[in-house]
């Protein structure tokens, strides 16, 4: 199979994807029961029911259901219910930047040192080096981040006093946050690289390189970090969800302007468009970020454009 | 076996005298593959440790809400935030609820929610991959198509949704975590038995007219087993974590049943003040996806010889 007609067959997979999330979320949503009015007290229910109609909440579903996807299509997410004159759009242009400026550092301090200690790990096998890495990798594994997250709080911000408690406001505020996300990445990715690696080490072309005589360095460069490194790439797509998600906790618990919260409060407050914006957008972000990284696997490794 | 063995009576060649079982006796135990991996994994101490603290923990969230003479829901407005005591082993919270009890209580919704959590999801899984690699062809095309499409979609946002629509507690949780997370499994599953329809105690079965369905569920599931058993145990940690997760952000358990993740959530608006409110339970949830973790990979590594060293 030709790399084009594996890229076309991984975007008809992403469109089919996205179609069919923005459908089971538009109707899973307006199954809900209740309307994002009652919780405003002083609204009697005739003023309900005109607010709903001035929202066009009371046509038929279906109904809603084309006009919502034809403004998709333009890129329009429609208004917020809740907060008054603000699209969907512009709150994700205002708060997404703070989450992904928070993930991107994450993964900019995960990835180098995941794959280094993985490596490292790999290499000193059986040794002290590799049971500490393991334990690290166990214990990241296990811890939260929202544990995580509260504790670094406790102990930099209310006990020593060195790192400011919450916010977002200079490099100092990044810290806590950073490291209360990174952990389990690091974590996870320390974990795949050594195996990987092991799996790498134990191959004929490792051999043979040997054999011919090149330097430990350069085999462990050239030949098996390169090839140990393509299984972490399937998993920068599942990585960017779990940074996402991540980053609704880490931004509870530090208050930071984040579209975590945003999403967290149009939940709780029935706000539709809200809602259902923001998982349209994680949705065809995460599809995206999937199929990014599936098309750079298909091309640095030949062998999984041809199994299928 | 039945068929076989009146196969074998109505043989007009029987042999008769001397058998080789005579001649050459089984002198040690035979050990199947599960005694092997019994052993193999008993030796690990490491496992072994994770077992145990799963045990205990278990033993724990059993007993303790039966034993102690307060519950889970009793408020003492006069006994607030009072630090761990004989009386109140981990203190009380805001409400004067002693936290003992709320803990093990908590310990037994979230250790539900996390095993069956994931045994739910991976019986659907077994089920939809084996009739799947079974089967092949156009079946084959279709499910694998739709498990395609499905684990694209990030399954926390579908979690979420799905506890909206059927309110939150543990059973919705439990079904919209079997509704999400099956497809990991059904992959696997049919890839196993993609390659494990072309050997020979298949083509034997058959011809010995095994049913379709027995020959799915009899003969090839069970070879799978293994790695389906080792994927339950990792994904427990995992649906432990969700559930503390959506609780935090208020949207797994809602009280007053308390869980893991909520006594988190509690504990983090006083826990400038009154640690240990958030301390224990994150410690608890802490060391039970420790548990979990390490004993997954035991038996990961008692399973696959190929793996150990």
């Amino acid at each position: 199979m030709s790399v084009i007609r594996f890229i076309v067959k991984r975007f008809i997979i992403s469109i089919v994807t996205i179609f069919l999330l923005v459908t089971l979320s538009f109707f899973l949503l307006r199954t809900l029961p209740g309307n994002p009015f009652q919780t405003e007290t002083l609204l009697t229910v005739e003023m309900q029911e005109k607010m709903m109609s001035y929202y066009g909440l009371d046509k038929p579903l279906f109904e809603q259901y084309l006009t919502y996807m034809q403004n998709l299509l333009q890129g329009d997410l429609g208004y917020s219910i809740k907060y008054r004159n603000r699209t969907v759009n512009e709150i994700i242009a205002t708060s997404f930047p703070v989450s992904a400026d928070l993930g991107l550092r994450a993964l900019a301090v995960a990835l180098p040192i995941g794959l280094f200690l993985g490596v490292l790990s790999a290499r000193k096998r059986g040794k002290l080096t590799d049971y500490l890495c393991v334990l690290l990798s166990v214990i990241g594994v296990s811890i939260p981040s929202f544990i995580l997250g509260s504790f670094l709080q406790y102990i930099f911000a209310l006990k020593l006093q060195i790192l400011p408690m919450a916010q977002w406001q200079t490099e100092w505020h990044t810290i806590l946050p950073t490291i209360a996300l990174a952990l389990s990445l690091l974590a996870i990715l320390t974990r795949v690289m050594r195996a990987s690696m092991l799996e790498v080490m134990s191959q004929d072309y490792v051999k043979t390189a040997k054999a011919k005589g090149l330097s430990e360095g350069k085999i462990v460069r050239r030949h098996q970090i390169r090839n140990a490194s393509i299984p972490i790439l399937t998993m920068l797509g599942p990585m960017v969800t779990s940074v996402l998600m991540g980053t609704f906790v880490v931004e509870k618990i530090f208050a930071l302007p984040g579209l975590g919260q945003h999403f967290i409060n149009s939940i709780t407050g029935l706000d539709y468009t809200v809602t259902l914006g923001l998982t349209v957008f994680f949705g065809i972000f995460m599809v995206f970020a999937n199929f990014l990284v599936d098309i750079a696997y298909g091309i640095v490794d030949p062998r999984i454009r041809l199994m299928k | 076996m039945s068929r076989s063995e009146q196969f074998m009576i109505e043989n007009p060649f029987e042999r008769v005298g001397a058998t080789d079982h005579a001649n050459d006796p089984i002198v040690r135990p035979t050990i199947s593959f599960w005694s092997d991996v019994r052993r193999r994994l008993i030796a690990n101490r490491v496992a072994m440790f994770g077992l145990i603290c799963i045990i205990l923990i278990l033993i724990l969230a059993i007993i303790v809400p039966e034993l102690s003479s307060y519950s889970y829901m009793d408020q003492n407005l006069s006994n607030t935030n009072a630090a761990p005591s004989r009386d109140h082993f981990f203190g009380t919270d805001s409400l004067g609820r002693d936290l003992w009890v709320r803990v093990w209580v908590g310990a037994r919704v979230s250790l539900a929610v996390g095993i069956f959590g994931s045994i739910i999801p991976s019986v659907i899984g077994i089920v939809i991959g084996g009739i799947s690699g079974y089967f092949g062809g156009f079946i084959d095309t279709i499910i694998m198509r739709a498990v395609d499409i499905i684990i694209c979609i990030p399954s926390m946002i579908y979690v979420i949704l799905i506890m909206l629509v059927f309110g939150s507690g543990p059973i919705p949780l439990i079904i919209a975590f079997a509704l999400t997370g099956w497809m990991g499994a059904a992959r696997d599953v049919r890839g196993l038995i993609l390659q494990l329809k072309e050997r020979e105690f298949v083509l034997a079965s058959k011809l010995l007219g095994a049913s379709h369905l027995s020959l799915i569920f009899k003969h090839l599931v069970p070879n799978t087993l293994g790695i389906v058993v080792v994927g339950m145990t990792m994904s427990v940690p995992g649906a432990i974590f969700q559930e503390a997760y959506l609780s935090f952000i208020g949207l797994g358990i809602s009280p007053p049943i308390p869980s893991w993740g909520q006594l988190a959530n509690l504990g983090t608006a006083v826990f400038r003040i009154y640690p240990y409110q958030l301390l224990i339970p994150a410690l608890l949830i802490s060391i039970t996806m420790l548990s979990f973790n390490l004993f997954g990979d035991g038996l990961r590594d008692a399973l696959d010889p190929k793996l150990r060293s």
